[in-house]
């Protein structure tokens, strides 16, 4: 219980941030005049009365937060935001309890899985609404990323305070955790409007822009209509889309470094943008070749359209689509499905296993090998000049047995429940990774309404262990960790 | 010359017992008193114990009136604090230094004269793997030295059955290859030189120094001796500095494989290697180097700082297949035990590093300096000034060059056009002829004149004829 009161100061202020944030709609309904004002209002003020009240009354109990606290600090951040964030859905849509907190637990870890139908028809401040929730999340997500999660070490995550390369490590990017978060928001921020200003050049409408730009940059999906991307059928839009996608797959801590020194030396010396940018362009090759060669897309510059775009944007965990790719050839979405489960980059807003752990793992199973043929080798595994501790791997090891345990145990519960194979298994894949829509009833055609109550509830808490790594949830699951 | 060394560790000592023997007046100075007492027990040579990087120390080891400083101590820092030291207090004209850290190598402004005032830095390591290297890109020979910044090569082979010019007269070489340019310079026969004239026949097993513009060495080589396979697979006994070093400069054009006796050394190896297959184990252990296919080898390097190790670990890789192998050999005397038996190339770290330190002792304006079979001959790369009266070698004709006996002209490289800068090397060389010296050929001006001398006591004589005369001032 101490743990709860230490911690509740915090989140009260959380509660308090969270009402800030109405803000936007509230603007925005006020212009467009579509009748939420009330809705935003209101909530607004629940959510500050009720952080209000929790700061004010456990205020006295603030404290340095241990570890433990920390971590279970993270959990409750999401957990409770999407608590208070649902507000306005539950009131605004309609929507069961259920289903309201998993379309904002969807866009609080930036996932973009949705089961709102008629979003074309939606009042356009929940829409604001729903992609500035993401928005939100990715800030979040990257700053526990990059900042939090290397200092706690869950899943290997402390190689990434090693790969900081330069001056970041006399820096120590780690002890000033504000002073990091306000530099990666910065880049954050930036990279939005850049991306805000594109879309708008390339025809979307201001609205549109917004919300678009919100949902590219976190990585979320979620769009203002049911077509997603498709509805817009322009070139020039799902160029931009793909190149914020692209940027903001790439770790954040690298953006920050070219930032900071001016100079793009900082994305040579990453090491896993090689990989992440050469999975890419592989993918989309290979793609357009097959849905060409199949004869989904007779021209294969329309293939190579349609292929590059939902590939960066599923491989990336984004969501968006300009097409039903469910529809193609089994084998090109269940590709796109794989890939959505480790090619972001470490330090985005990206999910699944991420590229830096995809290396790892891979060459540990090359150094195995190596072992068996050479007994004596002293064989370090190294991610670019940089030694991994054994440790690490072992880290990353335990991290993926998790992940795996999860997707099947999950996939398995969701089965039990009567969900068919191919939507019970793409709906975890999608909501473990963060990728957003899956397969089959769940895909992009289709949405998360389908499900059941219970399913729904599967698929949120995922969604969370995805979003944070799984152990850092996992673990206040273990008895240990209750132990004083 | 009056000499000081700083340091007695092996590349102290070494250099002091190579100089001693060239009647100059040397001071070795170190902290270990222990040290300096072995050698000059063993040495004609003053010692003075103490910090080198002490102004009180130099002062009593007599860096007032010192030639030269050789400041050749484990430390980096000594050794640039001991040059500083003796440019600002007591003037000493030329001052070298043993750098290691790449790091200060990589800022060559430090040493200028306004800074730590060091002349020319040495790095015995590097010296060593650039020297191993070399070998391996041409596998055939025993040693590949460089003159006129690598215009022209040394080159050093044994001669084998099957070779086109083996058991014939050296002039049929001529004949043979009338496109190449190429001068015999030695032959050692059972350890014996024979001065080479054109009849001379070459025999099995003798040891050939022939001298050939860079780019011909191959075409020379394949007359001594069938071409060998070119090395593809290298094994390195002993991941020291040496070893480190060589496996991290050929790790990109050979297979490499490299032995390293301490789990820690191997662990900090693997984390600097790029590509290397680093092992942890001993160099003698029969089994490892079984399981590692020593018999695929090509080439096997026993670069310990043992040299009982490097010798036994190089005899046993031999019998057990490897192509070719190459031991690191501190001990002179050792060097002469193994070398052409079984071990094919005995490799001194002193020989190979004392002739950058030759060069500067050396009177007359002398480039390079090799030390070759174990100090016992010398090649030298000399610059002619001068002119005809005040010169006793420019304007002449090399038969009219009044050498010592067994000393030999081998070639002349000669600037293009206008007459060279003097001492250019380098960047300056490339932009030069290279002359495959004959009895008619006329030296001039700043040519630089590379001259083999079988017998090293005659070196003195030969600086001689080198140095301007009087009147020339």
């Amino acid at each position: 219980m101490a743990w709860l009161i230490a911690i509740s100061p915090v989140l009260g202020i959380i509660a308090m941030a969270m009402s800030a944030s109405h803000l936007l709609p509230v603007f925005t309904s006020l212009v467009l005049n579509d009748g939420t004002t009330v809705l935003f209002v209101s909530s607004m003020l629940v959510n500050f009365i009720f952080g209000l009240a929790l700061w004010l009354a456990t205020r006295h109990h603030r404290r340095e937060l241990h570890i433990r606290e920390g971590i279970l600090l993270i959990t409750l951040v999401w957990v409770g935001g999407a608590l208070f964030a649902c507000v306005p859905l539950l009131w605004g849509l309609g929507l069961s309890f259920t289903d309201a907190y998993f379309e904002s637990m969807s866009a609080l870890t930036a996932t973009g899985a949705t089961l709102v139908a008629g979003l074309d028809r939606l009042p356009p401040s929940l829409n604001v609404w729903r992609a500035e929730l993401q928005w939100i999340g990715g800030m979040g997500v990257i700053v526990l990323v990059v900042a939090i999660l290397p200092m706690v070490g869950v899943g290997g995550r402390q190689i990434s305070k090693a790969e900081i390369p330069g001056p970041m490590k006399d820096d120590q990017m780690t002890p000033r955790v504000t002073q990091t978060a306000k530099g990666l928001w910065i880049i954050y921020f930036a990279l939005t409007l850049a991306c805000f200003a594109c879309y708008r050049l390339a025809g979307m409408s201001w609205l549109d822009a917004l919300i678009h730009s919100f949902t590219t940059l976190s990585l979320g999906g979620f769009s203002s209509h049911d077509a997603s991307l498709g509805f817009f059928n322009s070139l020039a839009i799902e160029a931009v889309a793909m190149v914020f996608m692209t940027l903001a797959g790439i770790n954040f801590a690298t953006h920050f470094m070219a930032w900071r020194q001016k100079s793009l030396v900082s994305y040579r010396r990453d090491s896993e943008l090689p990989y992440f940018l050469a999975v890419l362009a592989v993918s989309v090759l290979g793609i357009t070749a097959f849905l060409w060669t199949k004869g989904t897309y007779p021209e294969p510059l329309t293939a190579l359209r349609y292929a590059a775009f939902n590939t960066i944007s599923v491989a990336t965990n984004t969501g968006y689509a300009t097409t039903d790719y469910a529809q193609w050839p089994v084998f090109a979405p269940l590709w796109l499905m794989f890939l959505g489960t480790f090619v972001a980059c470490s330090g985005s807003a990206g999910g699944g296993v991420k590229m830096i752990r995809a290396m790892i793992l891979y060459r540990q199973v090359f150094r195995e090998f190596n072992k068996l043929s050479h007994p004596n080798a002293i064989d370090p595994l190294k991610i670019g000049r940089q030694v991994v501790a054994n440790q690490v791997v072992f880290s990353v090891l335990a991290f993926f047995f998790a992940w795996l345990a999860t997707l099947v145990s999950m996939t398995l519960l969701l089965t039990l429940s009567g969900l068919d194979a191919i939507t019970a298994f793409s709906a975890i894949v999608a909501s473990l990774n963060n990728i957003g829509p899956g397969l089959d009833h769940v895909g992009p055609a289709g949405n998360f309404s389908v499900l059941s109550d219970f399913q729904t509830w599967v698929c949120s808490i995922t969604m969370v262990l995805g979003r944070l790594e799984l152990l850092t949830v996992l673990v206040i699951l273990t008895p240990a960790f209750w132990r004083k | 010359m009056r000499i000081v060394i700083l340091g007695a560790g092996q590349v102290g000592s070494s250099v002091a017992e190579n100089l001693v023997s060239e009647a100059n007046d040397i001071t070795v100075v170190d902290t270990n008193p222990e040290r300096l007492k072995t050698l000059q027990d063993r040495l004609d040579l003053r010692t003075v114990t103490g910090n080198a990087a002490h102004p009180a120390i130099l002062e009593q080891a007599g860096a007032r009136d010192a030639d030269m400083l050789l400041a050749v101590t484990q430390s980096d820092e000594t050794n640039m604090v001991a040059c500083k030291l003796g440019a600002t207090m007591f003037n000493i004209p030329t001052k070298v230094a043993r750098i290691r850290s790449a790091d200060y190598l990589s800022h060559p402004e430090i040493f200028s004269a306004e800074n730590f005032a060091v002349d020319l830095s040495i790095c015995p390591e590097q010296v060593i793997t650039d020297y191993i290297a070399k070998l391996l890109e041409f596998p055939e020979s025993l040693q590949v030295l460089e003159f006129a910044g690598g215009r022209v090569s040394l080159v050093a082979v044994r001669a084998f059955h099957g070779g086109p010019l083996v058991g014939h007269e050296l002039q049929y070489l001529r004949q043979h290859m009338p496109q190449i340019d190429t001068r015999v310079v030695a032959i050692f026969r059972q350890d014996s030189p024979i001065i080479p004239e054109g009849k001379t026949v070459v025999e099995v097993g003798d040891e050939v120094f022939f001298l050939a513009a860079t780019e011909n060495i191959r075409g020379v080589m394949r007359e001594l001796r069938r071409q060998d396979k070119p090395v593809k697979r290298v094994m390195i006994g002993g991941g020291g500095n040496i070893g480190r070093r060589l496996a991290s400069a050929i790790e990109h054009k050979y297979e490499v494989k490299i032995i390293e006796r301490s789990k820690g050394g191997a662990e900090r190896l693997a984390a600097n290697l790029a590509r290397s297959l680093v092992l942890a184990g001993d160099v003698t252990d029969e089994e490892l180097l079984e399981a590692e296919n020593i018999g695929d080898m090509d080439v096997f390097c026993a670069l310990t700082n043992d040299d009982e190790n490097n010798i036994m670990s190089s005899l046993l890789a031999k019998r057990m297949g490897a192509r070719k192998v190459v031991a690191l050999i501190n001990r002179s005397s050792y060097v002469n035990l193994v070398q052409a038996g079984q071990i094919d190339i005995a490799i001194s770290p002193a020989q190979a590093t004392i002739g950058t330190l030759l060069a500067q002792v050396r009177r007359g304006d002398c480039v390079a300096v090799h030390s070759l079979r174990r100090g016992a001959a010398e090649a030298l790369e000399l610059v002619a000034h001068g002119d005809a009266q005040s010169s006793k070698v420019v304007g002449r004709r090399v038969e009219q060059i009044d050498l010592p006996a067994g000393a030999a002209i081998a070639a002349i490289v000669r600037r293009r056009g206008t007459p060279a800068i003097p001492g250019a090397t380098g960047a300056a060389a490339r932009d030069s002829d290279v002359i495959i010296a004959h009895h008619d050929t006329l030296i001039e001006a700043e040519d630089h004149v590379i001259v083999f001398v079988v017998n090293k006591r005659t070196v003195p004589r030969v600086e001689k004829l080198f140095q301007v005369g009087v009147g020339f001032l």
